[in-house]
């Protein structure tokens, strides 16, 4: 086991920068998740610290050793890949027992290892059959077997879960969180699917055009966002953005456009100083939005169209029309609104986030 | 099941009434649209194979019907010592070069599967000697091959390695000109092993090397363990249009050697003709091409099977 440091590392195509710069120090036992849209460099990055890509500038380190140069099968690293990569001509036994066999362990350690690897991950029955008589679940059970047979330094893992339907690849991601608790292998994990990060990192990396945007616990990323793009990234349904411009009244601070006139709350007005009189973006979690009743506040609240109600039983997701911009609510099952029904929704102050107009950054 | 009369509400109109419609039975359908395949079969290979067989029973020659005589021709045959050297031939000729072309293919696939500049310009001026027509590229040979003006010869002789005037005989002596034909075949076969082995390889996830690498698996391991099995039905099926192929090869050997010197070149499909066209034996040259049947049946037979096994596994 190990820990795992990424400095300043770089990778340049013939005509594309994929990765540029990115710094990362990954504890011994930690669980890290990569995660962004598809050409962020998230991927190109793990390929990196597998080796099956090279540097281009920067170093990564594998405990202390700097292991640029090193072929893959010396960093004493596992992965699993996207679609599994199984040996098709070799059996669940033999696929998992390749690594092992190809370092020279002995057949009665092989046999040991390999079985017990089966028992964790309830595939026993399955090690004399071809990777192809597998569902995609015990293929991607056979994946994780090849990689914790060898008990390598790390886990390297390249979005295992995407080939997988919906309610599989809940249930594969306990799976990975229950092996990692019960190993506790230092771990890199490549997603697209923020829900995957927020579930299974200890840390998340957001990142986007080969830039890290923000490391930090789940919950750190969803309640404190460092620019617009995490916060739009993180959250399940997305934060909604409003254009406001900030202005100051009476000696409170508000942030208005046509629609609505909310007033910032206090501990964040003080840092408004500097964006007064210029534009800057609102964002609320759709969680953070309910129906109004007489009572709240008109600087808390505003008027909003319905377009969409979906019913999901536990809650009612409301697709709505603020003045120019669409807006989500997550709102009581209760509700019951028509479409084109005119509403008033109030804000939850303690959700409210302010973003620089230009620089994106958080306020 | 019980196909009792549904009774039709009251008040409703049946439309229509039925027509006869011959070709809306699958299988009338089907026979008409077999006919042409079948027709074509027929006359191109049905028919020259059942001549054939009848033409080697009689004692046909040019100009002359013939009798049944039974297998007398094949009789022949048996004590024929052209004969025998023939199938030596063919197997040999086989044999060798076809363990050649799959050894330099599967070289050239492996190059060419990499990433390196100009990779399709490449892959595409590999195919050249598949594409020259065989006659012209086996008389550009032939010329390469002279005795007097070899360039072979001549780059052997700068090279300090023959004498001036002493160079190869290429198609002068027996085994030299087996040997010369041999690299010709192996010449023009090459590229078609090259790029189907090529077309395997890249069904072949580079995923699959890449776990193998992450493995331990050192580079030849990784083609040993990996490519080769997974390369193998294409390997076979590549193998199998081959053998056939140069087993009953004929232009190579027509242009370059005609059989000779002393018929020491000659192959089934040559020999055939110089017997049935060159000499007229017209029964004796069907003998003779019939006689690689059932030798190639059975080579076929057991690569088939082969690859059924391959596929399965």
């Amino acid at each position: 086991m190990s820990s795992v440091t990424i400095r300043h590392v770089h990778k340049r195509y013939e005509d594309f920068h994929a990765v540029k710069g990115v710094s990362l120090e990954i504890k011994d036992k930690e669980f890290v998740v990569l995660v962004g849209p598809s050409g962020c460099g998230k991927t190109t990055t793990l390929r990196m610290v597998a080796g099956l890509e090279t540097i281009s500038e920067g170093d990564i380190m594998i405990g202390n050793k700097i292991v640029n140069q090193l072929p893959p099968m010396d960093r004493d690293i596992a992965m699993v890949f996207q679609n599994y990569a199984l040996y098709p001509h070799m059996t669940v036994y033999d696929n998992m027992a390749f690594g092992l066999k190809m370092r020279k362990f002995d057949k009665a350690e092989i046999a040991k290892r390999v079985n017990n690897a089966a028992d964790i991950l309830d595939i026993k029955d399955h090690l004399g059959r071809k990777p192809r008589m597998l569902s995609g679940g015990q293929r991607q059970r056979v994946a994780l077997g090849r990689a914790i047979v060898r008990n390598p330094q790390v886990f390297l893992f390249d979005e295992p879960l995407s080939n997988l339907d919906a309610k599989l690849r809940v249930q594969m991601r306990v799976e990975i969180k229950k092996l990692h608790q019960r190993l506790a292998t230092t771990s890199i994990y490549v997603t697209h699917d923020q829900v995957e990060a927020m579930t299974l990192g200890d840390r998340v990396v957001v990142m986007k055009d080969g830039l890290i945007q923000q490391v930090g616990e789940p919950l750190e990323l969803y309640n404190r966002p460092a620019n617009k793009y995490v916060a739009g990234f993180i959250g399940s349904p997305a934060m909604n953005f409003a254009d406001t411009m900030i202005e100051e009244a009476g000696g409170a601070v508000y942030a208005t456009n046509p629609t609505m006139k909310i007033r910032v709350p206090e501990q964040i007005a003080a840092r408004m100083g500097p964006h007064k009189g210029k534009p800057a973006t609102l964002g609320i979690r759709p969680e953070d939005l309910r129906m109004a009743n007489g009572t709240d506040p008109e600087d808390l609240s505003f008027e909003a169209v319905v377009e969409v109600a979906e019913q999901l039983g536990s809650e009612i997701i409301l697709d709505l029309k603020a003045g120019g911009s669409a807006m989500v609510a997550s709102v009581e099952p209760t509700v019951r609104v028509k479409p084109q029904q005119k509403i008033r929704l109030a804000i939850n102050p303690a959700g409210l986030r302010f973003f620089d107009a230009t620089t994106e950054a958080a306020i | 099941m019980a196909t009792a009369a549904i009774p039709v509400p009251e008040g409703t109109i049946i439309v229509g009434k039925p027509k006869w419609r011959p070709l809306e039975g699958e299988g009338n359908l089907a026979m008409l649209l077999l006919l042409p395949t079948v027709a074509l079969l027929m006359m191109f290979i049905a028919y020259p194979f059942v001549r054939g067989i009848l033409l080697a029973v009689t004692n046909s020659k040019v100009g002359q019907m013939g009798e049944f005589v039974g297998f007398e021709n094949f009789a022949r045959l048996l004590k024929d010592p052209i004969f025998h050297a023939v199938v030596y031939n063919t197997f040999l000729y086989t044999f060798v070069t076809t363990i050649f072309k799959l050894i330099l293919g599967l070289w050239l696939a492996l190059l060419l599967n990499r990433d390196f500049k100009f990779k399709a310009f490449t892959r595409a001026f590999i195919l050249l000697p598949f594409i020259v027509p065989t006659v012209l590229a086996c008389f550009a040979w032939k010329w390469m091959f002279d005795p007097t003006f070899s360039v072979l010869n001549w780059m052997l002789f700068k090279l300090g390695i023959v004498a001036a005037g002493a160079g190869v005989n290429w198609l002068g002596d027996g085994d030299m000109a087996m040997l010369s034909i041999m690299i010709v075949n192996i010449w023009r076969g090459v590229p078609f092993f090259a790029i189907s082995l090529m077309a395997g390889l890249q069904t072949i996830s580079p995923d699959l090397g890449e776990a193998a690498a992450i493995d331990g698996a050192k580079p030849w391991q990784r083609f040993w363990y990996i490519t080769w099995p997974l390369l193998m039905p294409v390997t076979m099926v590549v193998m199998l249009f081959s053998v056939i192929q140069t087993f009953s090869d004929f232009q190579i050997v027509y242009v370059m050697t005609g059989g000779g010197p002393a018929n020491a070149t000659h192959l089934f499909a040559t020999y055939a003709y110089q017997l049935g066209v060159g000499t007229g034996l017209l029964s004796q040259g069907a003998a003779v091409s019939l006689a690689m049947f059932p030798l190639l049946f059975g080579i076929v037979i057991f690569q088939l099977m082969y690859i059924r096994r391959v596929e399965t596994r």
